[in-house]
């Protein structure tokens, strides 16, 4: 998923808040309050229940329904509203949810959930194993235009012998299919339920409902008193809108907002005075140069090796984000992480870079034409100047191509492109994230510009096997492979910064920038 | 026929349709040059992921299958009827959507042309009673600020300062319209009538100041003067009076513009205006839904300027005569 966020002359409106900020004294203490989510979730055991929480957000969700949702706001949204048969807990194991256990045959060709008794719908109709059949069967109907139809590839039948069963018979075995089912664009419908109705009436199994909405204004959910966990604590969250991320801080000061997520790390550090707090929380989604090894130039591995070895990713980083954010490698999820330390040139070396380059024959220097996307989020052009300067030391030219949103975004779904600077969302399974991209087959093969025998071996090894320690050695060798390769240039991960005011206790939150622990979460 | 156009009336009507229909034409083709479509702009790079039968799937939902010159003419079709056409973001109806966000603009118009007044014409007034003097020098800072400071800067800083040192920012709370609760309202239109009005001061400053010494400058002052007629009264009857056209001009198209939605101060001050609503239609990609809202802001600038000749007429004799 790529993250879809917005920021608009952010730099200048700085300037402003800055100016404000030295007229009324009141400077920016510690821009990260520390937060440790278990002593939080503990605190909130004894926080009083109730109360009505106001979280501002910059834009209102494009969609209501859950099986074509990508923008953040949206998922964010129906996640509170939705139930899904798997999910995550707040380190991104997978958990039951709808399911309360699921289980592989031993040839790993069917996998049988148990699904949990007594769930309602916000409706009051009951949740049972034809919902999910329905449900199932209408994200795979390609007609249905769900995003997440590809993760159910290898689902070849749905049985229900009972209410409370549901089989799945697999083409092959997935390994990955419990963590795909966890997002919510896999979310569970009520069989009696349509696309035009959910549209404007949610009808979800979570632990809020949908209460009422104005549109690009403010949408209110209550909470579930028929959801199936432990009920939540508030009694409403509202949702409103405030289309610019300096407003939200100033409306959190007033008290008119008592929280809100910011990307941008200069409005996060205006927001943290007073009463309010910012925890900073690295995400999965990645800062990459995506290279199109199918193009050009870079079709030679040497050329990719030695751009690779040509960047120092700190120093891109500490330009182009101010230092906020962590150098990574292609895997991201807590579980599977790559270590940075491991690839070719981990430290930037111009030497090594002008050897590979003399390898591919292409001392006197190569061109790469680079698309950048601007305003889709704020670091963009900063890196890719940065990029340019670096890549220059070593010969290489990333001849740049600043390109609003829409046309960015056309030019990658047709990889017309050398080389794209990207910001890519991340998911907690590695084959969910990086197995669309890097097998031969994947839907975003095309655009990832580059697979091999090897990773299509490699990936489905890790689909076929169950076993942690076997998967985890399989993606740290998937994550060198990629590295080995310079198929991309991964450079770094960011943060996204939770702002509170003091009286939020209880909330939790997560790498994938989620929103679920508002059911754990009070207000005082 | 050609009678007929010699109609005056007549002929500024067909003239106001014609615009309407070119800005009708114009905005359908710029449209749809902006690279990227409903779906791309819903998906972002997900898009990549559509199978073909999902990709025709969508456009077939989004009524972006048919050719050019069916979705203008449906759309210009289905205008005549009343409807607007629909946003499937909001899943409401662009009429309804228009009936909310429309108050809201007119509302921030007046009451930021009123402020603009209140502000420039007195300043213009102080300039021109004695040009060069300090209060000249005075009026000319304030009117240089207002057409300097940018919106943005004054709106944030102000927003900023006000919330942080004294709690206050109405335009915190969800917004109010009038009818549900006047008080919250008229304090969430305070800062942004203000940060418009001032900017717009500024023009009008500078078109009464160069008014008022043009008109001071003619015979007929010098004659009133002699005749005796009071300071005061020599002001505001004969010099303002006669300096009015040049700044009913000008307030009526700084007005025309203000109809068209202040997207900045809109977006800062998150007020859900007609400019919020097409900024977030191009975001989105809602064809039908920023085609009818332009449609709507041009007609409202074409009826502003249809009144503003109508005010000539009443406050200039001669207009009349002719």
């Amino acid at each position: 998923m790529h993250a879809r966020r917005r920021t608009t002359i952010v730099g200048i409106k700085a300037i402003g808040i800055a100016l404000a900020l030295t007229f009324t004294g009141c400077s920016s203490p510690d821009p990260t309050g520390t937060g440790d989510p278990t002593a939080n979730a503990t605190e909130s055991a004894i926080a009083a229940s109730g109360g009505a929480l106001v979280i501002g957000v910059t834009s209102d969700p494009d969609t209501l329904f859950p099986w074509k949702a990508t923008q953040f706001q949206a998922v964010n949204l129906l996640q509170n509203i939705y139930g899904t048969l798997t999910e995550f807990d707040a380190d991104l194991n997978v958990v039951p949810g709808l399911a309360e256990s699921w289980e592989a045959s031993d040839d790993g060709l069917t996998m049988t959930l148990a699904l949990r008794d007594g769930v309602t719908f916000a409706d009051g109709s009951d949740f049972d194993s034809a919902d999910v059949k329905f449900s199932l069967e209408a994200i795979m109907d390609e007609a249905t235009a769900a995003v997440a139809a590809t993760s159910l590839v290898s689902v070849s039948g749905i049985e229900t012998p009972d209410p409370s069963t549901v089989v799945l018979t697999l083409s092959a075995p997935d390994a990955a299919l419990p963590a795909n089912l966890a997002v919510v664009n896999m979310a569970m419908l009520s069989s009696d339920d349509t696309e035009e109705a959910l549209n404007t009436q949610p009808n979800g199994t979570g632990a809020f409902t949908f209460e009422s909405r104005t549109p690009s204004q403010s949408i209110t959910l209550a909470r579930s008193d028929t959801y199936w966990g432990d009920a939540a604590k508030l009694d409403t969250v509202e949702f409103r809108v405030i289309p610019d991320e300096s407003s939200i801080v100033s409306a959190m000061q007033a008290g008119n907002v008592q929280m809100a997520v910011f990307d941008d790390p200069v409005v996060a550090q205006t927001a943290a005075s007073g009463n309010v707090t910012v925890q900073n929380t690295p995400q999965l989604s990645y800062h990459a140069l995506q290279l199109n090894a199918r193009h050009g130039d870079l079709t030679d591995v040497n050329v990719r090796l030695a751009l690779q070895c040509a960047i120092d990713r700190q120093q891109v980083l500490d330009t182009a984000a101010l230092g906020e954010g962590e150098v990574t490698g292609p895997i991201t999820s807590p579980a599977y992480k790559s270590d940075p330390a491991s690839r070719p040139c981990p430290e930037r070396d111009l030497d090594k870079a002008a050897d590979y380059l003399s390898k591919a024959g292409k001392s006197d220097g190569v061109t790469i034409k680079t698309i950048v996307s601007q305003g889709e989020y704020s670091t963009s052009v900063n890196e890719a100047q940065n990029l340019k300067s670096q890549a220059a030391e070593a010969g290489i030219t990333l001849e740049l191509e600043v390109l609003e949103s829409g046309a960015y975004v056309d030019r990658w779904i047709a990889a017309d492109f050398d080389a794209a600077v990207a910001l890519n969302g991340g998911r907690p399974d590695p084959d969910g994230m990086y197995g669309r991209y890097f097998t031969s087959t994947g839907n975003l093969n095309k655009v990832a510009g580059y697979s091999s025998p090897e990773l299509d071996t490699l990936f489905a090894e890790g689909k076929a096997s169950s076993d942690p320690d076997e998967r985890k050695a399989i993606y740290q060798e998937v994550s060198n492979n990629l590295e080995d390769n310079a198929a991309w240039i991964w450079l770094f991960t960011s943060y996204t910064y939770t702002a509170t005011a003091s009286e939020v206790q209880g909330f939790i939150p997560m790498a994938n920038s989620s929103l679920q622990y508002l059911r754990t979460t009070s207000i005082n | 026929m050609s009678r007929f156009l010699r109609n005056p009336v007549l002929r500024r009507l067909l003239a106001a349709l014609g615009t309407l229909l070119g800005v009708a034409v114009f905005v359908f083709i710029m449209l749809r040059a902006i690279p990227g479509s409903q779906i791309t702009a819903g998906l972002g790079t997900e898009a990549a992921a559509l199978t073909p039968s999902q990709q025709a799937a969508l456009e077939a939902y989004y009524g972006i299958d048919q050719p050019l010159f069916i979705q203008f003419f449906s759309w210009l079709g289905n205008i005549f009827t009343g409807n607007l056409g629909f946003s499937a973001r909001a899943q409401e109806s662009v009429l309804t959507l228009t009936a909310q966000a429309l108050p809201v603009t007119i509302e921030l118009a007046i009451f930021s042309i009123v402020l603009a007044l209140a502000i420039g014409i007195p300043l213009g007034m102080l300039s021109a009673s004695k040009p060069d003097a300090p209060r000249d020098a005075f009026g000319q800072v304030v009117g240089l600020a207002g057409l300097s400071i940018p919106a943005f800067l004054l709106a944030t800083t102000l927003l900023a300062v006000l919330a942080s040192s004294f709690g206050f920012n109405p335009n915190g709370k969800g917004f109010a319209y009038f009818f549900d609760d006047p008080r919250l309202n008229l304090l969430q239109m305070l800062l942004p009538s203000f940060v418009l009005g001032f900017g717009i001061a500024a023009p009008i400053m500078r078109t009464t100041r160069t008014a008022v010494l043009e008109i001071r400058a003619n015979d007929f002052i010098r004659t009133a003067r002699a005749k005796g007629v009071p300071p005061r009264r020599l002001q505001v009857r004969h010099v303002l009076g006669n300096a009015l056209v040049p700044i009913v001009t000008m307030t009526g198209l700084q007005f025309g513009y203000l109809l068209g939605g202040a997207v900045v101060v809109e977006q800062i001050f998150s007020l859900p205006g007609i400019g919020r609503q097409v900024l977030l239609g191009i975001q989105q990609k809602e064809y039908a839904l920023v085609q009818s809202t332009v449609l709507i802001i041009a007609l409202s600038f074409v009826l502003v300027n249809l009144a503003t000749d109508m005010l000539y007429r009443v406050i200039d004799p001669r207009v009349r005569a002719a």
